[in-house]
């Protein structure tokens, strides 16, 4: 066991827990942060993810020592910090674009978004795409991420997606 | 009612049509009580004028929380912005409410809507009563009833009091579709919130004080049994309080956390007894369907005889895999065995099933163990199953302690049910245009409801009636089954045997018309040319709508107009959970691989809720249908699932998804299922439009093995 502490959403938590336990469950089950997922356990799904200094990590597979002293963002504390406006303006573009059925994978889903926009607040749906593959969604929502994340980014919803087609239509 | 009966009826339910009445006579509950108004179980209206709604089905992302209250506010005359959710949990209240077979609108439409409509005349009744005022001078208005000669007005809270006294009416007036103001609405679903900001309660956040966590480790091979077992290491580990044997087949151990439950796991060191399949393999699994093939039929539809049609005989095998539903929260339940009762808080399909198997497995009465249902990470069958109520409810028992099983992703995908692998044989005889004057299709496949012990009567499996049925009116048309078996665990995976009979069918038509030399729309639409009724089991499939959405579908799509250079079509169509689909996938080949860019979907299932549930479900739909047609294959290599984690089982991703468009067809008729029609179309419109571009035609699934 080793005591650590570890910055989450802009608060110092001291925790007593195993190094080597992944940061997700010591979200999960130590400081009770449940809006960060399980899914796969092995970095493939991206429902874990979370943000380490502003970097979307799979919190699955990130051992918790690791991360100490690092300032970490979840899904919780997204609407609240430094990316509380980008925060917001995406869980708002979430409903607008009515995203979630199960809505399982979202908060992963919209940690990845908020990574992206942060950086590069005007993506292509190239970039997107990039950004977003490795957070899976067994409900098929990722046309509605897409808009979605236009739609947070201001560049509004409509045409994109079916411009991506080369005009099938 | 034994779990599979009970999906067998809602599928028999389903079938019939909308004359179900389960859960409108119902006990009320405090309806004498003057501060609070429930006519029914459904409804609860308060003083504060608040209405609440419960829901007496699951929520796994289909969104019966949103769309089964606005059933019931509309005939209620309700204010949306008034109403509140309540999530049933098992109850005797509601009759059967398994989540499943696309069922939840279909089996609730006439409930919800009379439990409604009751509660508004009553209330009316009530103002009527207080104002002095004839009945029919009185009229319920966006949460109040109004009396226009006199402009009074009192909020239903205002008449909670009046109303609980008055009888409750056995025969009510409903709306007619024309006057609806709520039903048809593209109303916000009422649980998106919670679930953009990490607030929603799924099984796996639900915590209890002093709650422990489990994992199983189970027999790799498919029945094997423990034989014994060494916890030494596992109990070094940090917060691993608990080792045991649950049942034959499973060692538990609990751990103040999960990370502490998986490495306990990790060096765990079970013996097992390996039992019959350990050199079970998929070979051997193709092999008995193939046997089969050569046995006796049991006939699901019989028109005419084909076998004495003349002309130029065709046929085809198709072949399909194993699947797993692989939802993206895993298996998990809660329990708190207490001696004298048990409490579950499940993410369940079957709160009733986990009720009834719980209470057998730890030994008390039914009534003596409560089932709460949280929201669920998906669903798609696997959830079903009550096997993780089961095994939360005897770890607690052992441990005399709340606890949380979890399953890993590689649990999931190892010791899950599996969609039925099947063998289809198809065979025509053509007319001299090509057209066919007979067709037989034989499915051959292993029972879900056959193995899980369940009754299936005439050797038909009880999921067929509702899952696969004759799409054209070809004149004599024979669709048969021969039920195999396997120990492989089977389950119903999201729209369960229709994916397997539409990919068979739909294919087989695709080159039936290529064999004519036509065009593959122009001939679907010959075979559906003419109105005919098609009367199977307790469903009447129509022509005319299958024809419907078919056209609607080709003028979305484009069909016959140029499409840029490599690109290609496929369609497809089929019916099941009593809906019409028909959609058109558009493709380009690249690297010999698909690339699919855009699926037009047409459905007819109709009256529609919510339009924007229905696209959402009918877009997942297809998304899912695609990842099951490209590479969803579950191999079977020793006795044991080779398949773990989402990278040898790869869903679809952002990269490979195409843009979906939705379009249901106008109808005010009885509302059918929508959460998995349009999933068979998809595996045959996709082989049909990589045929239309390579010429090569695929007759097993995934089309990326």
């Amino acid at each position: 066991m080793a005591d650590l502490t570890l910055r989450v959403n802009g608060s110092d938590q001291k925790v007593s827990v195993a190094p080597e336990t992944p940061l997700l469950w010591v979200l999960r089950d130590t400081l009770e942060l449940t809006g960060t997922k399980f899914g796969c356990g092995a970095g493939l799904c991206g429902a874990c993810t979370v943000h380490v200094d502003g970097n979307p990590i799979r919190s699955c597979s990130t051992p918790v020592s690791q991360v100490a002293g690092k300032n970490v963002t979840t899904i919780e504390g997204l609407g609240a910090n430094g990316l509380g406006v980008l925060g917001q303006a995406l869980q708002q573009a979430w409903i607008a674009e009515e995203v979630p059925q199960c809505g399982y994978c979202q908060t992963g889903q919209i940690m990845s978004a908020a990574a992206l926009l942060a950086k590069t607040p005007n993506p292509t749906d190239e970039q997107i795409t990039q950004a977003m593959n490795g957070n899976l969604c067994r409900c098929g929502t990722y046309e509605r991420i897409r808009k979605a994340i236009h739609r947070a980014a201001g560049n509004g919803a409509a045409g994109n997606s079916s411009a991506r087609n080369g005009g099938a239509q | 009612m034994s779990p599979l009966s009970r999906r067998e009826f809602v599928a028999g339910v389903a079938a019939a049509g909308a004359g179900l009445v389960i859960g409108f006579y119902l006990p009320r509950k405090g309806a004498s009580h003057a501060d609070v108004f429930s006519p029914n179980a459904y409804l609860r209206i308060t003083p504060d004028n608040k209405v609440t709604i419960v829901v007496a089905r699951s929520e796994m992302g289909q969104g019966v929380r949103t769309a089964l209250p606005m059933i019931l506010a509309e005939e209620l005359e309700a204010d949306w912005k008034q109403i509140e959710i309540e999530q049933a949990g098992a109850s005797t209240l509601f009759g059967d409410q398994t989540t499943g077979g696309s069922a939840s609108i279909r089996t609730t439409w006439d409930p919800m809507r009379k439990a409604g409509a009751a509660a508004r005349e009553m209330l009316i009744s009530a103002a009527a009563l207080t104002w002095n005022v004839p009945r029919s001078a009185c009229a319920a208005e966006s949460g109040h009833i109004k009396h226009a000669a006199s402009n009074r007005s009192l909020s239903y809270g205002d008449l909670v009091g009046k109303a609980a006294t008055l009888p409750i009416p056995t025969d009510v007036p409903l709306k007619q579709s024309k006057d609806y103001k709520i039903v048809g609405q593209r109303l916000p679903r009422v649980d998106s919130p919670a679930k953009v900001k990490g607030e929603a309660t799924f099984g796996i956040d639900y915590r209890l004080p002093g709650m422990k966590f489990a994992l199983l480790s189970r027999s790799p091979v498919i029945g094997g049994k423990v034989s014994s077992f060494d916890d030494n290491d596992s109990k070094k580990i940090a917060g691993v309080r608990y080792v045991g044997k649950i049942g034959d087949s499973a060692v538990v151990v609990v751990a103040d956390s999960v990370w502490g439950a998986m490495e306990g796991r990790r060096v765990l060191n079970v013996t097992w007894d390996d039992g019959p399949n350990k050199d079970l393999n998929t070979a051997a699994v193709v092999a008995s369907l193939k046997q089969g093939a050569s046995k006796k039929s049991a006939s699901l539809y019989l028109a005419g005889d084909p076998t004495k049609a003349a002309g130029h005989h065709i046929s085809a095998e198709y072949e399909l895999p194993f699947m797993a539903h692989a939802p993206m929260e895993p298996g998990n339940c809660t329990a708190y065995y207490q001696g004298t009762k048990c409490e579950l808080w499940a993410p369940t399909q079957v709160p009733q099933d986990c009720r009834d198997s719980v209470a057998t497995a730890v030994g008390l009465d039914p009534d003596l163990v409560k089932v709460n249902v949280t929201l669920m990470g998906g669903g798609f069958g696997r959830r079903l199953e009550h096997d993780y109520a089961v095994e939360a409810a005897l770890v607690s028992k052992a441990i005399s302690a709340p606890v949380k099983v979890i399953w890993t992703r590689e649990d999931d995908m190892r010791f899950s049910t599996y969609r039925p692998a099947s063998l289809h044989q198809l065979s025509a005889t053509l007319d001299g245009a090509g057209f066919p004057v007979g067709l037989t299709h034989r499915i051959i496949a292993p029972s879900i409801s056959g193995q899980k012990g369940q009754p299936t009567p005439g050797n038909v499996d009880p999921d067929l009636p509702d899952e696969a049925g004759p799409v054209y009116g070809i004149p004599n048309y024979s669709l048969e089954y021969v039920m195999t078996e396997t120990p492989v665990p089977l389950g119903w995976m999201r729209s369960v045997y229709a994916l397997q009979a539409a990919f068979a069918l739909e294919s087989f038509v695709d080159e039936l018309a290529a064999a004519a030399g036509k065009d593959p729309l122009q001939y679907r639409l010959k075979l559906l040319e003419k109105d005919q009724d098609l009367p199977y089991f307790s469903t009447t499939w129509k022509t005319a709508r299958m024809r419907g959405v078919l056209q609607l579908a080709a003028a979305r799509a484009g069909w016959g107009k140029p499409l840029p250079p490599g690109h290609y079509r496929g369609v497809a169509c089929f019916g099941c959970f009593a809906s019409y689909m028909a959609e058109v996938v558009e493709i380009t080949m690249e690297n010999d691989q698909p690339r699919v860019h855009r699926v037009v979907a047409v459905v007819d299932c109709g009256q529609v809720i919510n339009p924007s549930i229905l696209e959402q479900q009918i877009q997942g739909g297809i998304v899912y249908g695609l990842g099951n047609a490209l590479r969803a294959e579950i191999t079977i290599e020793k006795g044991r699932v080779v398949q773990g984690n989402f990278d040898d089982y790869a869903p679809l991703r952002m990269e490979e998804t195409p843009v979906v468009e939705v379009y249901a067809v106008p109808s005010s008729d009885v509302p059918t299922g929508i959460g998995e029609p349009s999933v068979p179309p998809v595996a045959p419109a996709l082989c049909n439009a990589i045929f239309a571009a390579t010429k090569r035609r695929i007759r097993a699934l995934p089309i990326l093995s």
